[in-house]
Order: C-alpha cells, then structure tokens, then sequence
C-alpha cells in the first residue's frame, strides 16, 4: 500500500507552505485524485489521520475531489466523461484517444490560519 | 488583500485574527519524485545509457528474464541491474552470478521503488561501462504505476498463470507501461488464458501499447526481445547524438 508514502510527500508540501506563509495551523486540505491516479481514497484518509498527529496540520480536515477520467478523441474529436477506465472515445469508439483528466493527484489548496497580528 | 497575511478580505488589523486564508497551490504530490526521476533520466542520458524499469506481480519472472537476456546480449549490449524485488539478496546474485553489475537496494518492507532509491542505485553502478540499466521493481501491480523512477520505457511483465484479467483489474499499471510481456508461454497449454483477450484490455486503457509474448523455460520469443532492446538503443542514441 502506497497511500503510506503519498500521505509522506503531501505532509512535506503541507509542511513547506505553512511555513512559507506563516501559518500556525493548517485547518483544511484539499486535494484532487484522478480515478486512474492508482490511489484508494479511503486508504489515502486513513494515512493521513495517522501521519497528522503532531504536526501543523494536526487539526485539519482532508478533503478529497475524486475527479473523473476523460478522454480527448483524436478521431472524432469530441471530449468526454468516462464510466469505464478504459480510453475508448465515448462517441466513436475509436482507440485513438488521448487522456486529458484522471490521471494526477494534486494538492489543490490548503486553509491556513495565520499568525495573529497584534 | 490583505498584506500582513495574504487573506482575500480586505480588513483591518486592529482584530484578534482569528480567520484563515485558503492558498491555492495545485502542486502534484509527488513533485519531487517527479523532479528527481527526471534528474536519474539526465543522469543516464550524460553516459548514453537506456533505462528500463520492470514491473509485474511477484514471480512473473523478471528476474529470470534479466538472466536470460544478459546471457542472449553476450557482448553486444553492456547491461548493469538495479534490483528491488524485497528483502533478500538472492536476484542481485542471481544477476552477478551471470556476469553484469548489480546493486541491490534495500527497500525494508517497501511496496515500491520510488526515483531516490533508484538515485542511490545509479552511482553504484559503472554507468560509463553500460548500455542498458535494467531496474527490477518490487513484485505488486498497484503502487510501482504511480512512481516515475526516471526510466526511459516503463516494461510490464503478464505471466499466464495469473490470469488475462489482470489489465482490467490493474489499469492504472498496465497504463503505465509501454509494452507488456507476457511470459511463461511455455505454460499457456495448461491454463486457460487469452492472449487476445490480454492484449486488447491492455490496448483499451494504453492504445499504442506494445507487446511481446516469451518463454525463458523454451527461449520462445527471446530473440525478438533482443532485436527490440537492440532497436531501442540504437534510436535512443541518435535521440542523443
Ligand atoms: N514455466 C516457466 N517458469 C518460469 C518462466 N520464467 C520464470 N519462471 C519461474 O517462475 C518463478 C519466478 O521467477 P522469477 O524470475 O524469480 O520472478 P520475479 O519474481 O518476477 O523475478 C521461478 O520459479 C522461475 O523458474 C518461464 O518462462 N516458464
Ligand atoms: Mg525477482
Ligand atoms: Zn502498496
Ligand atoms: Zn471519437
Ligand atoms: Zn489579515
Ligand atoms: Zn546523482
């Protein structure tokens, strides 16, 4: 299981921009999951309540985005949602296809409550 | 906005600031894998050596894949082996025992290589000597799909007797990779495994896939292996003339 090591890196992001910023805690965490980013998002959470305990994002909430797989067909030309993970053109059924969302997991964006200024 | 904290409200400052600001990053997770795969990629690309990283489930035989190749090349491709498969030291040995360097990693319960550990391996190796670093990933079809190790063709390894499914269950592996091997065709009388039906899910979820289909047991599909490595080199190296 992975989700171990991405929680690690995405606590090391976490960790650069609050202090970057300042922050003296993180309150939210949002991030997006491509559906064929090969990550489980109900392990993902569970890595991630584990690793939290202690650090600046203690406290914080995860949220995940699960985001769809979609295809652009170079045949047709048409853009489109996929149900199945599989790369066939929705319209056509061509192969010829290219995948234009579904594959990263990206942290999108964090709540960070800042430093009290006095 | 405001300066002291960068919120988007524009207030003043004579508050207890209790209120937080979202910061928009859209950075991928895995950022620095990323940045150091494509250090090792640059690495292998300053001593003219071709990378490729093998992945499958445990015991789909890359190992004796890689022993059979370094025998079948003889002088003609200069291999060296980076190995990952878990705990014992027994596939390095295997590989020295056959005439080419290898380093192995330690990878403690690790389910995967990740690029830094593929790093650690490379200056191990006498990369001025070499053609072709081999890098064996550890046996598991899921989380090795997600780590760019800095490889210039990403290989699966689909043995017959785990089944032609396995490219519908493990899609985001199978995507992955830029050809698939299925091996231990020797075995395909015995078990019931559709190589059409392998091939075309594979080509659903990576359409340009290419595949190849060996025994290491009959030596079926070894010499085609060979002309593939050879051909890829020879472009690779034009690539970077
Ligand atoms: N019948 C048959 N067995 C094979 C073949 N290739 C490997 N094996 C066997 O499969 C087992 C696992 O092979 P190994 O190379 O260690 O797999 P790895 O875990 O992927 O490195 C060993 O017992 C090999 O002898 C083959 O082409 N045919
Ligand atoms: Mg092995
Ligand atoms: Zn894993
Ligand atoms: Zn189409
Ligand atoms: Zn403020
Ligand atoms: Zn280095």
């Amino acid at each position: 299981m992975h989700e171990f090591s991405v929680v690690q890196s995405l606590m090391e992001l976490i960790e650069k921009y609050a202090e970057e910023n300042k922050a003296k805690r993180v309150v939210k965490v949002i991030i997006r999951v491509g559906i064929l980013s090969g990550i489980e998002p109900h392990l993902l959470e569970l890595a991630f309540n584990t690793f939290k305990e202690g650090t600046i994002a203690e406290g914080a909430l995860l949220v995940i985005e699960r985001e769809n797989l979609k295809v652009k067909c170079q045949e047709c030309g048409a853009e489109g949602e996929k149900d199945e993970l599989n790369t066939l053109c929705p319209f056509c059924g061509s192969l010829n296809t290219n995948i234009i969302a579904g594959q990263e997991m990206l942290l999108k964006s964090l709540e960070l409550e800042c430093e009290d200024e006095t | 906005m405001c300066r002291e904290c960068g919120c988007s409200v524009n207030h003043q400052h004579e508050h207890k600031h209790e209120d937080t600001k979202t910061l928009e990053v859209f950075t991928k997770i895995l950022e620095a894998n990323d940045r150091q795969a494509q250090e090792n990629r640059e690495h292998f690309e300053e001593h003219g050596v071709y990378c490729i990283n093998l992945m499958s489930s445990p015991g789909a035989g890359k190992t004796s894949l890689l022993e059979k190749t370094i025998e079948l090349v003889g002088r003609e491709l200069r291999i060296g082996v980076i190995e990952g498969d878990l705990e014992t030291n027994r596939d390095a040995e295997r590989i020295k025992s056959k005439g080419a360097p290898a380093y192995q990693i330690t990878t403690g319960s690790a389910c995967h290589l990740d690029a830094s550990m593929v790093h650690k391996g490379i200056h191990h190796l006498p990369l001025e000597e070499l053609d072709i670093v081999f890098v064996e990933n550890v046996g598991n079809l899921v989380c090795p799909a997600s780590y760019d190790v800095g490889a210039h063709l990403n290989v699966v390894l689909l043995s017959v007797t785990e089944g032609d499914d396995k490219p519908e269950k493990y899609p985001v592996m199978f995507r992955s990779a830029d050809l698939m091997l299925i091996t231990k065709t020797d075995l395909l009388p015995y078990v019931d495994f559709s190589v059409d039906r392998a091939v075309s899910s594979a080509k659903k979820i990576k359409p340009n896939m290419d595949f190849m289909m060996l025994s290491t047991k009959t030596g079926e599909g070894l010499e085609d292996w060979i002309d593939y490595l050879k051909f890829k080199v020879k472009f690779y190296r034009k690539a970077f003339k």
